[in-house]
């Protein structure tokens, strides 16, 4: 696809991104407007991404994106294909060859390194938009760091419910000061967002960047007498039989029944070829996968 | 024994190749030619390259024989091609007083200088089907004039003459272009146009309608409204000068609004203003009227809540492109999230049984 340029956007679109993001790494969970562009597929659909990852990717790279956790969801199809055509760049499923990683809603259970970029996919960029709709507002409560508002909210779940009722885009502080929204990963995820690799989050529509550097603090909120607590469904891959990973609930019968599975197909996969198979797995090499 | 699912390549492939198919329909019907779209659905051409923000008829034919006639998948299809083009420069304001204006009508004035020229409108047709157009569609023999080159004066500018309405702001400054920064509020008038007259015809019309009917009601009359081509200008560097390097259709629409004064201004009255690529003529009147209820704060008029008056909520709703992205996005995997709220559900559902049941054993 000649007629475009190497990633698609042109070098001065992706100049403006790359400051948006170094000014995004300079100031860790701070959320940077950047003159978003109309990417060939809708809004909502990983645009952002899709900007940071075209303004990141060299001709070196090795790209990988998973959706789900998982390489082959049919978004994460299309936007892989889409830098094969307009980037040229090698491709991998494996999270330890990738140099970039696009994501949407995981981080990839393996511990990424320092030579590794994660760019997520964000839909609403801003954690205290359920709570004030108004983006001139949220601007100053961020500005001020004045953050009651989440801690009311959080308090709340706890008297209805008994417990924090938020399962995903569970809100982190970054650095001790701006207050982030992670992305609709699980919270079971919180915990690797400190980590060796650089982090990049683009919301397309929303026309925001923000980034967390390697080695920076984020903390999960919480209270002290409700800890955060990582959560996932308790049980083993059905397929590989690893317990420490996060599991996608499938219905496999009229009756209902369920079976579990590693939502990182990467990480099942290497598991399973290095001969670990869980309660309805067949050894690798004996399936069509 | 299960086999995870795969596939997703495979199935994109078999989507796509049947989509082509659809599009297509029955092959022995003969296909649309891109000027067939042009010449006979110039009303769908004219609304994607509104809200495509390109004036390009051909293109805009394609996209809408590419998209099966679905005009927001078109002004998409549009829309990612516009932002890959280089920008030359920007063109000298149009004039629209230079406009050779095939329809021109004024709801304030019986009659004004340029006259009322009613052109190729819908207005006073019956919605009868017309049942013999199945057959033939021919339109016979139509009378012509000469056209009217020497330009046609703004009806507003007769009440400028007697400071009866509000003078605008004028200014060389050049807007910040949309489509190349991003949008920080509160946005100054011009770039609330731009945004405006891009936006969904659906949506602003409803936005128009709710102040027609109570919500920052602020009484519009259609002073005037131009529909015709006008010349565009550039000024070319190495010339040193402006020449023409085109024309484009365009659709104006001035709205004159009562305005009973405010603690700032006396009374006068006050405009609203559309200006849409193309015969546009019901996006324009309602970018008008929408325009004026976002006047509120500039006129000292009271914020009465209404969400035409509210240029965050109107700004960021009002783009189709964005919209329709991030509503169906839904229909992309969420097994992660949803995932996450089962188990949250189940947790909580599981204490309150346990609290239930313990409250019932005391």
């Amino acid at each position: 696809m000649s007629d475009y340029n190497f990633a698609y956007l042109d070098e001065q679109t992706k100049r403006m991104i790359r400051r948006a993001i170094l000014k995004g790494l300079a100031i860790p969970g701070y959320q940077v407007p950047f003159a978003s562009r109309e990417m060939p597929m809708p809004y909502g659909w990983g645009t952002g991404g899709v900007q940071v990852s075209a303004a990141v990717l060299t001709p070196d790279d090795t790209f990988k994106v998973i959706d789900q956790g998982a390489d082959d969801t049919t978004n994460a199809v299309s936007i892989r294909r889409f830098f094969e055509k307009t980037a040229g760049v090698a491709v991998t499923e494996a999270t330890l060859e990738a140099s970039v990683i696009q994501t949407r809603h995981r981080i990839p259970e393996e511990d990424l390194r320092d030579d590794q970029i994660l760019v997520y996919q964000v839909p609403i960029p801003e954690p205290l938009r359920f709570l004030e709709p108004s983006e001139v507002e949220t601007r100053k409560m961020h500005s001020l760091e004045e953050y009651g508002l989440m801690h009311v909210k959080l308090y709340e779940d706890i008297s209805q419910h008994g417990d924090i009722a938020t399962a995903y885009a569970y809100p982190v502080k970054v650095e001790g000061r701006y207050v982030m929204d992670p992305s609709p990963i699980p919270k079971f995820d919180n915990p690797k967002l400190e980590m060796a690799g650089i982090q990049l989050f683009g919301a397309g529509r929303e026309q925001r960047i923000y980034a967390v550097p390697p080695y920076t603090q984020v903390v999960s909120l919480d209270f002290d007498d409700y800890p955060f607590q990582a959560t996932k469904a308790d049980h083993a891959c059905d397929l590989c039989g690893a317990d420490d990973s996060y599991l996608d609930e499938l219905i496999v019968d009229d009756t209902g029944s369920r079976m579990f599975m590693c939502s990182d197909t990467d990480y099942c996969r290497t598991r399973r070829k290095a001969g670990f198979v869980g309660a309805q797995g067949v050894p690798y090499g004996e399936d069509a996968a | 024994m299960y086999v995870a699912v795969k596939g997703g390549e495979r199935a994109i492939d078999n989507a796509h190749a049947w989509l082509a198919e659809e599009r297509r329909g029955d092959p022995s019907v003969p296909e649309l030619s891109l000027a067939q779209i042009r010449e006979q659905l110039s009303l769908s051409v004219n609304r994607v390259m509104a809200e495509g923000s390109l004036f390009d008829p051909d293109l805009a034919a394609l996209a809408i024989k590419q998209s099966r006639g679905d005009l927001i998948e078109a002004i998409f299809l549009i829309r990612a091609y516009r932002t890959t083009l280089p920008r030359f420069g920007g063109s000298h304001p149009i004039d629209t007083e230079r406009m050779s204006c095939d329809r021109r009508v004024s709801a304030t004035f019986k009659d004004a200088p340029g006259g009322q020229v009613l052109g190729p409108t819908f207005d006073y047709t019956h919605r009868l089907l017309d049942f013999k157009l199945a057959a033939d569609g021919d339109a016979g023999e139509v009378q012509t004039a000469e056209p009217n080159q020497a330009g046609t004066p703004h009806i507003m500018s007769f009440l400028d003459r007697e400071d009866l309405i509000q003078p605008e702001l004028q200014s060389d400054e050049v807007p910040a272009d949309l489509t190349r920064t991003p949008l920080e509020l509160p946005a100054s008038r011009a770039l609330r146009l731009q945004s405006l007259t891009r936006a969904d015809e659906g949506f602003i019309l409803g936005m128009a309608y709710s102040t027609q009917r109570g919500y920052a009601r602020n009484h519009a009359f259609v002073a005037e409204l131009r529909i015709g081509a006008v010349p565009v200008e550039m000024e070319i560097p190495e010339l040193g000068f402006a020449i023409e390097i085109g024309e484009i259709t365009v659709t104006e629409c001035e709205t004159v609004n009562q305005f009973k004064g405010s603690k700032t201004e006396p009374p006068q009255f006050t405009r609203g203003y559309g200006l849409v690529f193309g015969m546009t003529e019901r996006k324009a009147i309602s970018m008008a009227l929408v325009d004026r209820a976002l006047r509120w704060k500039e006129l000292g008029e009271d914020n009465l809540g209404a969400p035409a008056q509210d240029e965050e909520f109107v700004l960021y709703h009002s783009d189709n492109i964005q919209a329709t992205g991030f509503l169906e996005h839904i229909k992309l995997p969420h097994y992660v999230d949803f995932q996450s709220e089962l188990e949250l559900i189940r947790k909580l559902r599981r204490e309150a049984q346990e609290n239930i049941a313990q409250e019932a054993a005391e």
